[in-house]
């Protein structure tokens, strides 16, 4: 929204300031959360059936894909360590996660779309360019923090894109829908912005 | 999709701070009068941003209690102890001042006459704020809507806004849950809201309520796993969270 000239308030000081080398890895208006890691989600947990658990690129790609736990399992995997922030103004350091790169997913598609709603269990879904899907910027992840990633926090298996807000990193997600038009995703049609860069404040539509 | 043509972009504005009251030992409501406002749906939030003279900012969201028809936009802030927003809006903000806001912002987890329902409102703590929003919204509107608040809430002297639970409202059944003293005589539920407690005192599944469930997020959990466990559809729970690990 253009320049934004912040008024001081009154009698406010702060009480949460970054130490100098963490403020250059805070974006504008986020706080360090420290140790804790805060539950958001629009609805009931899904609990997943891992016998019934698939992964799935679809829409499209020349030829659609599907991997199922166990095969999902078998894929080369890495570890991250990542930065995140969430559109609710916290931030976390350093989370340890572990799973399948995109691009690894990715090499079993020839994509024909330029954009990507991911879906989930429960109905959620959530839209990227496919861009800020590869190269080494996104991940399905099944653990955190050296354990199986909880329920609460996105398990069986989640969507990681650190360099966006954390809603972008859908949770209980179970595939891809490539698309040729760019299709706004769950929040991003509640007016949440539609890409979502922490580092250029993109909270909500017209930021 | 039409549906995110409903959402302009909202800049920050300054709001005039009318009124900064108590309403419990913790929360405080703020009556604000934010400039141009383009008026919001019950259980919409709104955002906050202080500055310090340094140029530090801290911003945080908070849900909006006051229904559309008032005439001014009002907050209820729970204090968290170790918490950098919230202390100062109960207790160094005061009338006269001007606070930051920006919004209303969320379009999930609101209700409103249209809507229809019957709706099934389920509160942890100050959860309930946004349900006092909807509350007032449908006394407004003279609503026919069949309403349930089912209230869960450490003690009575923590309960927010009692007196206006207590008032009668055609069509509104409130019950509270104390989960840690009750009064003596008390009548209401004394312990956490499990199945037994949801069983009782909820609009049945096969009332098919709109469920929306608000507050801490492991009461939030708790509640939504036994509705489901009840029979309640998933597609029918909207819940909001706030994370007390995090939130402040």
């Amino acid at each position: 929204m253009g320049v934004r000239m912040a008024q001081v308030s009154r009698g406010f000081f702060g009480r949460r300031r970054p130490s100098p080398d963490r403020d250059a890895r805070l974006p504008p208006g986020q706080y360090d959360v420290g140790q804790g890691f805060p539950v958001l989600s629009a609805g009931a947990t899904p609990r997943a059936n891992l016998d019934r658990w698939d992964f799935r690129i679809q829409g499209r790609v020349e030829q659609g894909a599907r991997w199922s736990w166990p095969e999902f399992q078998a894929l080369p995997r890495e570890d991250v360590t990542v930065d995140i922030h969430c559109v609710t103004s916290w931030s976390k350091f350093d989370t340890r996660w572990a799973g399948v790169s995109v691009d690894t997913l990715l090499e079993h598609v020839q994509p024909t779309g330029a954009y990507v709603t991911a879906f989930s269990d429960g109905g959620y879904t959530t839209n990227l360019p496919l861009a800020d899907l590869t190269g080494g910027k996104a991940w399905v992840v099944d653990r955190y923090d050296g354990e199986p990633l909880r329920a609460d926090h996105g398990g069986p298996a989640r969507l990681l894109v650190p360099h966006l807000y954390f809603w972008k990193s859908a949770k209980w997600v179970r595939g891809l829908t490539l698309t040729v038009e760019d299709e706004p995703g769950f929040w991003e049609g509640f007016g949440y912005h539609n890409y979502g860069d922490p580092w250029r404040e993109q909270r909500y539509t017209g930021d | 999709m039409a549906r995110a043509a409903l959402y302009r972009g909202l800049s920050w504005g300054s709001a005039a701070v009318l009124e900064v009251r108590p309403e419990t030992a913790r929360a405080s409501r703020l009556v604000l009068d934010p400039p141009d406002w383009p008026g919001h749906r019950p259980g919409q939030h709104l955002d906050v941003r202080l500055t310090a003279p340094d140029g530090y900012t801290a911003q945080r969201s908070y849900s909006i209690a006051s229904a559309p028809e008032a005439p001014n936009v009002e907050l209820i802030v729970d204090r968290l102890p170790d918490g950098e927003v919230s202390p100062y809006l109960t207790d160094e903000l005061r009338p006269g001042d001007e606070l930051e806001v920006r919004g209303p912002f969320g379009g999930w987890f609101v209700w409103q006459v249209d809507m229809g329902g019957p709706l099934q409102l389920i509160a942890g703590g100050s959860g309930v704020v946004p349900f006092l929003a909807m509350l007032d919204h449908h006394r407004a509107a003279a609503s026919a809507v069949p309403v349930r608040l089912l209230y869960s809430v450490r003690t009575l002297s923590e309960v927010i806004r009692r007196e206006r639970l207590a008032e009668t409202q055609p069509g509104v059944r409130v019950d509270l849950a104390l989960t840690r003293e009750a009064p003596p005589g008390w009548t209401g539920v004394s312990g956490r809201v499990d199945r037994t407690v949801l069983s009782r005192l909820a609009l049945p599944p096969a009332a098919e309520p709109q469920v929306f469930v608000c507050g801490p997020t492991g009461f939030v959990d708790a509640v939504a796993d036994a509705m489901i466990e009840l029979g309640y559809p998933s597609e029918k729970i909207k819940t909001e969270r706030f994370g007390a690990s995090g939130g402040t």
